[in-house]
C-alpha cells in the first residue's frame, strides 16, 4: 500500500518535470552544473571560497532588502534610520549586523578565493575569460562597498566619500567637474548620499549578479582548476568520456563544500554576535558620530579592505601639486589583477610545481599587500621619523613606498622570473 | 605522485556497490530537517522585522481623552492608531430612542462580535451616556457624517458619504446598507469618571 | 605560509596599542541592573536637560528591571509617555549660543568615544580661568561643556608640574562615593548605546550551539559520501 503510494507521487514528480523539460531546459542544466559536472577530485581547503562567496552575496542581497525596507536615504533622516533599525524594528540589529559583517567577510572570503585563483594559477589558459569576469566582480564589489558605506551617514562614511570622489578631482582637465557631477553638489550632500543608494542597492548589485553568471558559465564550459594545475579533461575514460580524475560535484562536493559552509557560517556568527565592531575594523567608532561637514575627524582611514590600495595613493609623492600620480598608481594597483593571465609565462600553473624564484617573488608580494594594508589603517607617522640623514622622512611612508616597489615589480617581472624559474614535471594525473 | 591512490583499471570514477543507502537516507533526513530549524530560525528576524516596530507600538499607544467637555447631544473625535475615534455623549432620549429601530437593523443584538465583550449590551457602552467607536465604515473604510438632527423616520445616527452606509448613535449599521456589520468599538476603559483610555481594556492590564 | 598568518593575527594587536590614551577602565557590567538604574536615574537628572537621547526610548528601561509604573513615576516629566524617546527641552539653536555647541544626542555616546573614555571625562574635568565656562578637561581639552556635577564631585585644579588632577574643594560627595556615580552613569550610557547588546549575545550563544549540531552531521554525510572516493 505505502510503496505504490510513494511510487504514484514520484510519477506524479516525473510528469511536472517531463512538462517543464519540454519547455524548459531544467533536467539538462541541473546535470551540466550539479550531477554531471565533474569536478577534480582533489579539491582541498583553498576551494571552499567560491561557494562561500556565492552564499555572502545571497545573504547582503536578502539582508539588504529587509534593510531598505526602514533606512531613509536622505541626508536628514539616514543616521536616524540606521538607529532606528538597530533599536526599534524586531530583528533589526542582527539584520544590519549580518549586513555590516557580510560586507567585511565579502571581501575576506574573495581575497582568499583570488589567492587561491594566484597560487594554482587559475587565471592560466583556458581560464583567461572567468578570472577576467573575476576581476571585473572585484571592482564592482568594491564601488559596492564604497557606495554602501556611504549610507549610515556617519562621519567616517562621510568623510571616506568626500576623499574618494575628490580624488577623480586630481584627474587633470575634467577631474573638479567630474566630482561635482559625481557629488551633484558642492560637497557630499543629500543628493550623493540618495545617487549612492541608487547605486547600491539596484544598479550594481544587477551588474554583480551578471557577472557572477558568466563567471560560472564560463568556468562550467572549461572547468575547474585544480591545486596539481592538471587539466583533468586532458585524460577521460574511454568508454562514458568522463575525466578519470572527475567526480560530479553533487553530491561529492556540495556534501564538502556544506561543511565549509557551516564553518564559515560560526565564524561568521560569532562576529554578529560577540564582536560585531570587530575591534573598529568592521564598524568604525567614527561612525557612530552623525555626518557633520564642518568638522573632519582626526584621523581618517578607509576600511581595512581598501588599505592597502590606500597606502599605496599616500605613497606616490606629488607632481608638483597633482596628487593624480598617487590616484594613477592606486587604480592600476587593482586593474593590474586583470593582466595575470598574460603576465605569467611559467610552462606549469600550479605552485606546487613551480621554482624557489616564483615562491620568492609571491612571499614579497604577500607580504608588501600585508604591510600596504597595515599601513593604510594607521597614520603616516605612526612609526616616526628616520634621521636627517634620511631628510627625516615619515618611516612608514619609506616603507609603504617599498612595499609598493615589491607590488607593481611582482606583476612588471612576472614574464621574466616565470619563464626562467626552474620548474618541477606535472605529474599526469591529480594528487593529493 | 602516488599513483596508487587512483583506479589502477583506467575508469573513470564510478560510486561503489556496497554504499550504506540506508545510513545515507538517515544522514541526509537528518540534515535536512536540522536545516529546516536552522532555516526556520533565521526567519524569525526577518519576518519579525515587518512587525510594527517600537516606533509605530509608541504612536499606537493607548490615548487619555478627557471627555468632561463633550455637550449632551454632540460628540468628540479622538485619534488612536492614525484613525478617528467617536466618543458621542448621547441624552436620555438618545438612549431611550436606541430600542424604537431595533427592527431595522442588520444585527440589533450584537452576535457579531464587533465590540468587545463589555460593551455587549443594550447600550453598547460601558457607561450608557458615551458611545466609543471607531469612525471608520466597515464597508470599504471611509469616515461616515454625524447627522444628529431627528426627523420623523431619523433618530439620529451616521452616513456614510461613500455608499450611503447608515448607523445609529450606537453605531449599529441598518438594513439595507453596502456596510456588512456595525462600527468597531475599539477596547478602552474609564480611568476616572471624565477620562477615558482608548486602545486599552481592563483584563489586558490584569 | 605559517607565519604569513600569524602576522595576519597579530596586525589587529598593533593597530590597537596606538590608541591607549586613556588609563581608567569604565566599570561596564550590563548585567548589574541596580547599577544601570542608579546610572539611569542620574542620566534623566543632569544629563537629559541639555543632552537629548533621542534613539533611546523611556519603555525600553523595562531591560533593566524597571516596570512601565516605576519609569513613569520615577524618570519622566509631565506630559511624555513611557513610548517617548529622551527628548530634550532645550533648543538646540538657543544651546549653541549659550555654549558655542549644540550638547550631542547622547544615544550611541559610548559606541563613538569608548566607555572608558567617558568615565575619564566625567573625573576629568578642573577649574581653569581662561575657559568662557570656567572649566576644562583632561581627555577633552578646550571641551565646551561646563562641569555640571562639580556640586558633587567639587572642584578640581590641575598640578602642570605632575598633570594629575588636585580635589581643591570637596562637593557634596566623597571621591569614591563619585567615582561610584559616574561609574553608573557611564554603565547606564553604556546600557543605552545598544540596549540590545546583552539578548544578542544570548542568542549568539544559542545559534553557535545549533551550528555545532549541523557541523557534526555535515561532517558525518561528507564522510560517508567521500567513502566512495580513493
Amino acid at each position: 500500500m505505502a510503496e505504490k503510494k510513494v511510487s504514484t507521487a514520484s510519477n506524479a514528480l516525473a510528469g511536472v518535470v517531463d512538462w517543464v523539460d519540454a519547455r524548459f531546459p531544467l533536467t539538462s542544466n541541473i546535470k551540466n552544473h550539479l550531477t554531471e559536472y565533474y569536478a577534480p577530485k582533489n579539491f582541498n581547503f583553498w576551494y571552499f571560497f567560491g561557494s562561500l562567496a556565492l552564499l555572502v552575496l545571497v545573504m547582503q542581497i536578502v539582508t539588504g532588502i529587509f534593510l531598505t525596507m526602514h533606512y531613509k536615504p536622505d541626508a536628514q533622516e539616514a543616521f536616524a534610520s540606521v538607529e532606528y533599525i538597530m533599536r526599534d524594528v524586531f530583528g533589526g540589529n542582527i539584520i544590519r549586523y549580518m549586513h555590516s559583517t557580510g560586507a567585511s567577510m565579502f571581501f575576506v572570503v574573495v581575497y582568499m578565493h583570488m589567492f587561491r585563483g594566484l597560487i594554482y594559477g587559475s587565471y592560466r589558459t583556458p581560464r583567461e575569460l572567468i578570472w577576467l569576469f573575476g576581476v571585473g566582480i572585484f571592482l564592482v564589489l568594491m564601488g559596492e562597498a564604497f557606495f554602501g558605506y556611504l549610507l549610515p551617514w556617519g562621519q567616517m562614511s562621510y568623510w571616506g566619500a568626500q576623499v574618494i570622489v575628490n580624488l577623480f578631482s586630481t584627474i587633470p582637465f575634467i577631474g573638479p567637474d567630474l566630482s561635482e557631477w559625481l557629488r551633484g553638489d558642492y560637497l557630499v550632500s543629500d543628493a550623493t548620499l540618495n545617487r549612492f543608494f541608487a547605486f547600491h542597492v539596484i544598479a550594481l548589485p544587477l551588474v554583480l549578479l551578471g557577472l557572477v553568471a558568466v563567471h560560472l558559465i564560463a568556468l562550467h564550459e572549461v572547468g575547474s582548476n585544480n591545486p596539481d594545475g592538471v587539466e583533468i579533461k586532458a585524460l577521460k575514460d574511454k568508454k562514458t568520456g568522463i575525466p578519470l580524475d572527475g567526480i560530479p560535484f553533487h553530491p561529492y562536493y556540495s556534501v564538502k563544500d556544506l561543511v565549509g559552509v557551516v564553518v564559515f557560517l560560526m565564524v561568521f556568527a560569532a562576529i554578529v554576535f560577540f564582536a560585531p565592531e570587530m575591534g573598529g575594523y568592521f564598524l568604525e567608532a567614527n561612525n557612530f558620530v552623525p555626518a557633520d561637514p564642518l568638522k573632519t575627524p582626526a584621523h581618517i582611514a578607509p576600511v581595512w579592505y581598501f588599505t592597502p590600495y590606500y597606502s599605496i595613493l599616500r605613497a606616490v609623492p606629488p607632481i608638483g601639486i597633482s596628487q593624480f600620480p598617487g590616484v594613477v598608481a592606486m587604480g592600476l594597483s587593482v586593474v593590474v589583477f586583470a593582466f595575470l593571465p598574460w603576465l605569467d609565462r611559467s610552462p606549469v600553473k600550479s605552485i606546487r610545481y613551480r621554482g624557489a624564484l616564483y615562491k620568492r617573488w609571491l612571499t614579497a608580494f604577500i607580504v608588501s599587500f600585508l604591510i600596504l594594508g597595515y599601513l593604510g589603517t594607521v597614520p603616516a607617522d605612526v612609526w616616526g621619523q628616520f634621521g636627517a640623514w634620511m631628510g627625516k622622512a615619515d618611516r612608514a611612508t619609506v616603507v609603504a613606498r617599498v612595499c609598493m616597489a615589491v607590488y607593481f615589480l611582482f606583476f612588471a617581472l612576472m614574464p621574466w622570473y616565470t619563464k626562467r624559474d626552474k620548474t618541477k614535471p606535472v605529474p599526469e594525473r591529480v594528487t593529493y | 605522485m602516488s599513483d596508487t591512490k587512483h583506479d589502477a583499471n583506467g575508469l573513470s570514477f564510478q560510486p561503489p556497490s556496497d554504499v550504506d543507502v540506508e545510513k545515507r537516507k538517515f544522514l541526509i533526513q537528518a540534515t535536512v530537517a536540522t536545516s529546516a530549524v536552522g532555516v526556520a530560525a533565521v526567519a524569525v528576524p526577518f519576518v519579525g522585522s515587518m512587525l510594527p516596530s517600537e516606533r509605530a507600538k509608541a504612536a499606537g499607544a493607548p490615548v487619555e481623552v478627557d471627555i468632561s467637555k463633550i455637550e449632551p447631544g454632540s460628540m468628540m473625535t479622538a485619534e488612536w492608531r492614525g484613525q478617528p475615534v467617536w466618543i458621542i455623549h448621547r441624552t436620555d432620549e438618545m438612549i431611550a430612542k436606541l430600542d424604537a429601530h431595533n427592527s431595522q437593523l442588520s444585527d440589533p443584538n450584537l452576535d457579531v462580535p464587533q465590540q468587545p465583550e463589555y460593551c455587549k449590551n443594550k447600550d453598547r457602552a460601558i457607561n450608557a451616556k458615551y458611545a466609543v467607536m471607531l469612525g471608520t465604515c466597515t464597508h470599504l473604510g471611509c469616515s461616515p457624517n454625524a447627522n444628529f438632527v431627528e426627523t420623523a423616520d431619523w433618530d439620529g445616527g451616521f452616513v456614510c458619504p461613500c455608499h450611503g452606509s447608515k448607523f445609529d448613535l450606537s453605531g449599529r449599521v441598518f438594513k439595507g446598507s453596502p456596510a456588512p456589520t456595525n462600527l468597531v468599538v475599539p477596547p478602552h476603559q474609564y480611568l476616572t469618571e471624565t477620562t477615558l483610555l482608548i486602545g486599552e481594556d481592563k483584563k489586558a492590564e490584569a | 605560509m605559517k607565519n604569513l598568518w600569524l602576522g595576519l593575527l597579530l596586525l589587529p594587536a598593533l593597530a590597537w596599542a596606538n590608541e591607549a590614551a586613556i588609563t581608567v577602565k569604565a566599570p561596564v557590567d550590563l548585567s548589574n541592573h541596580d547599577s544601570l538604574q542608579r546610572g539611569a536615574k542620574v542620566f534623566v537628572n543632569y544629563c537629559l536637560n541639555c543632552h537629548s537621547a533621542n534613539y533611546m526610548r523611556y519603555n525600553r528601561l523595562q531591560d533593566i528591571g524597571l516596570s512601565e509604573k516605576q519609569i513613569k513615576d520615577n524618570l519622566l516629566f509631565a506630559g511624555e509617555k513611557v513610548g517617548d524617546t529622551m527628548q530634550v527641552a532645550i533648543d538646540p539653536v538657543e544651546a549653541k549660543k549659550w555654549f558655542g555647541a549644540t550638547p550631542p544626542d547622547l544615544s550611541v555616546e559610548v559606541r563613538a568615544r569608548g566607555a572608558d573614555w567617558l568615565y575619564a571625562y566625567l573625573r576629568g574635568f578642573y577649574k581653569d580661568d581662561t575657559r568662557p565656562t570656567g572649566w576644562n578637561n583632561t581627555v577633552y581639552d578646550k571641551v565646551a561643556m561646563p562641569h555640571v556635577l562639580y556640586e558633587l564631585q567639587g572642584v578640581q585644579e590641575l598640578n602642570h608640574e605632575t598633570q594629575a588632577l588636585e580635589l581643591v574643594k570637596p562637593g557634596k560627595l566623597s571621591p569614591s562615593e563619585y567615582n561610584a556615580m559616574v561609574g553608573d552613569l557611564t554603565n547606564f550610557m553604556a546600557f543605552m548605546a545598544e540596549p540590545a547588546k546583552q539578548s544578542r549575545q544570548m542568542i549568539g550563544i544559542f545559534v553557535l550551539l545549533f551550528l555545532g549540531v549541523m557541523l557534526v552531521l555535515v561532517k558525518k554525510i561528507k564522510a560517508e559520501y567521500w567513502k566512495d572516493i580513493k
